[in-house]
């Protein structure tokens, strides 16, 4: 492999880079008078690299061909539907950014910051370089890019104490959790002698050792840490409530794809000979996700904190594909990938619109009561998010949720899918609780403030992809996440 | 005395590794030393890493060791910025005073 094809390989990249950093400079020197434009330049660049990724992803790459720079990263039809949803998502982040930051809630320095969009860009880059690594080294640059990108993104409202506080906490247990995943890596590397992955999982055959074992526990954990997953989850209530909203839907949608399709080619192509060590983890995590995440949203007033715990349990689901460690199982994790990522910034738009008439955010189920009176579209919007992340039947929400319960049960996991459809009863309660609150409830009418078009056409975008219009989707959809399944078990 | 052998380098940085994790979930004082013990964290994977390469005599480690230093500088300086920006808001860094969010 010569480096030019290396680099065609790496093209949406190399495009996000030149992008990031020429923005960067113009930031440094025109400030944020400019903010709108690198605003645009930045979405236009994501959506370049985004088109960048259809052909690959469209004819199916895999194989010895996929790999670029040696060893060191893996451009597969895999990486390439991980990337193509994340550029996705860092759009609709971009997109709801301005009027957030033009209206109060962004606090006393208002008006569009022009780091915000470079930020996004840069953790996207490292999202890209992560979903793409085939070496720990690649893979642990590419996350604490991403990663130190966001602890910025979290703290970006200077002025506003819960943003500090926010940024603060992603940043000391961030930083935790790459620790242990790099200790992890480290024992990993010193009991195989190699860092990328071919060679590890070659030498991590026949039974592991107990250094081999605690390598293999310290990077799940610490990738456990990085997709909020039980026991790992607590810092997320906090980063989600803390953080700007327009931050926390880019948290809770692009990151949490690239570290759950980083998980998947950890666990398959490192760990692929070793299905009975890591499964267990992960078939705990998933259930324990589910569970609290479930019954932890329960009491929840704050809707940014309740949709973190709605986060957590449908990482379990994603996760519960993941354990069934079959081709159909990651099938079916790609596929809730997608529609998690729809409803989630669907549901983050729509607590963007709940705004006072100058332009204040409401967050809490008192003041959304009775908006079915005030501003009926967005209450039916969000009903439509609420019930489809319910996993309510007409809505999208039920194929994700059916798709991955059917690779469980072909797996013969019965029990475990039995227990996460019991949890996910429980769940239907807050979702439906929205429901109470917004339509029959006193109306609180606080929430009468306009929104801008950007906001619409997103919110209007995610409904009609979650809504049984979404099954036209669905063909194509499976489609491309089984070609993207089964380049991961190419080796095997 | 025998010579000393990977097993020594290994137990010092499980010690490390060790104090730093505690340091973060002990310490009630300080912030400040959560992002010391956050380095002592990345400190013990180097001796780790560096170990590892030189006893199996494959530079990979030491490459992999220089990575992790650059990205704990970049770490620390980022980690000192939002300390800074969170002492203006508040106007102390004690732990336990971190908890404008609870639930």
């Amino acid at each position: 492999m010569d480096f030019a094809s290396s680099f065609a390989l790496v093209a949406p990249e190399l495009v996000l880079t030149a992008a990031g950093l020429v923005l960067l400079l113009v930031v440094a020197w025109g400030g944020d008078k400019l903010a709108r434009t690198v605003a645009i330049i930045a979405a236009a660049a994501l959506f370049a690299a985004g088109f960048l990724t259809i052909p690959g992803l469209h004819s199916g790459v895999d194989g010895p061909d996929s790999y670029a720079f040696g060893t060191l990263m893996k451009i597969d039809s895999f990486a390439l539907f991980a990337k193509a949803l994340i550029y996705l998502a860092a759009i609709g982040a971009l997109m709801v950014a301005p009027a957030f930051f033009a209206s109060p809630a962004a606090g006393k320095e208002r008006g569009m910051r022009a780091e915000y969009p470079v930020l996004i860009l840069f953790a996207s880059l490292g999202m890209s370089i992560m979903v793409s690594a085939s070496d720990f080294m690649t893979l642990y640059l590419g996350l604490e890019l991403n990663s130190l990108a966001a602890y910025v993104l979290a703290a970006i409202l200077r002025e506003d104490q819960r943003s500090a506080e926010a940024g603060l906490k992603y940043f000391v247990l961030g930083a935790l959790a790459s620790g242990i995943l790099l200790y992890g890596i480290s024992l990993l590397y010193g009991f195989t002698g190699a860092t990328d992955f071919a060679s590890v999982r070659t030498a991590l055959d026949g039974d592991l050792s107990t250094g081999q074992l605690f390598g293999l526990i310290f990077v799940m954990s610490g990738l456990a840490f990085k997709i909020s997953a039980v026991p790992f989850h607590m810092w997320t209530p906090d980063v989600y409530e803390g953080a700007p909203t327009p931050v926390t839907a880019f948290f809770a949608t692009a990151p949490k794809v690239a570290a759950v399709s980083l998980t998947a080619r950890v666990v398959f192509e490192v760990f692929g000979g070793q299905v009975l060590a890591w499964q267990q983890i992960v078939m705990f995590a998933a259930l324990a996700s589910i569970v609290f995440g479930a019954l932890g949203a329960i009491g929840q007033q704050n809707l940014k904190r309740l949709l973190a715990y709605s986060s957590i349990n449908n990482i379990g689901f994603i996760l519960l594909g993941l354990a069934v460690a079959t081709a159909d199982g990651a099938s079916a994790m790609l596929v809730y990938l997608f529609i998690y990522v729809a409803m989630s910034i669907g549901s983050f738009v729509a607590l963007l619109m709940l705004r006072s008439p100058d332009g204040d955010l409401y967050e809490t189920f008192a003041d959304i009561s009775g908006l079915a009176v005030t501003r009926p579209a967005i209450a039916w919007a969000l009903l439509i998010q609420m019930f489809s992340l319910a996993g309510i039947p007409p809505l999208l929400g039920f194929y994700s949720k059916f798709v991955v319960f059917q690779a469980t049960v072909e797996a013969g996991l019965v029990v475990f899918a039995a227990i996460a459809i019991a949890a996910s009863v429980i769940g239907a309660f807050y979702y439906i609780k929205f429901v109470k609150v917004m339509f029959f409830d006193e109306p609180a009418g606080l929430v009468t403030g306009k929104s801008g078009t950007a906001h619409w056409v997103l919110l209007a975008l995610c409904a009609a992809i979650i809504s049984p219009l979404g099954y036209l989707l669905t063909p194509s959809l499976t489609d491309l996440a089984d070609k993207a399944a089964a380049a991961l078990f190419v080796a095997i | 005395m025998g010579p000393i052998g990977i097993e020594h380098y290994l137990v010092v940085g499980a010690i490390l590794f060790v104090l730093g994790v505690l340091g973060i979930f002990l310490n009630r004082k300080n912030i400040i030393v959560i992002l010391m013990a956050v380095e002592l964290i990345l400190l013990s994977v180097n001796i780790n890493l560096v170990a590892f390469s030189a006893f199996m005599q494959d530079l990979v480690g030491q490459i992999f060791a220089m990575m992790v230093l650059t990205v704990a500088a970049a770490e620390a300086a980022i980690g000192l910025a939002i300390l800074v920006i969170y002492y203006r808001g508040r106007g102390t860094i004690a732990v336990d005073d971190v908890n404008r969010m609870k639930g």
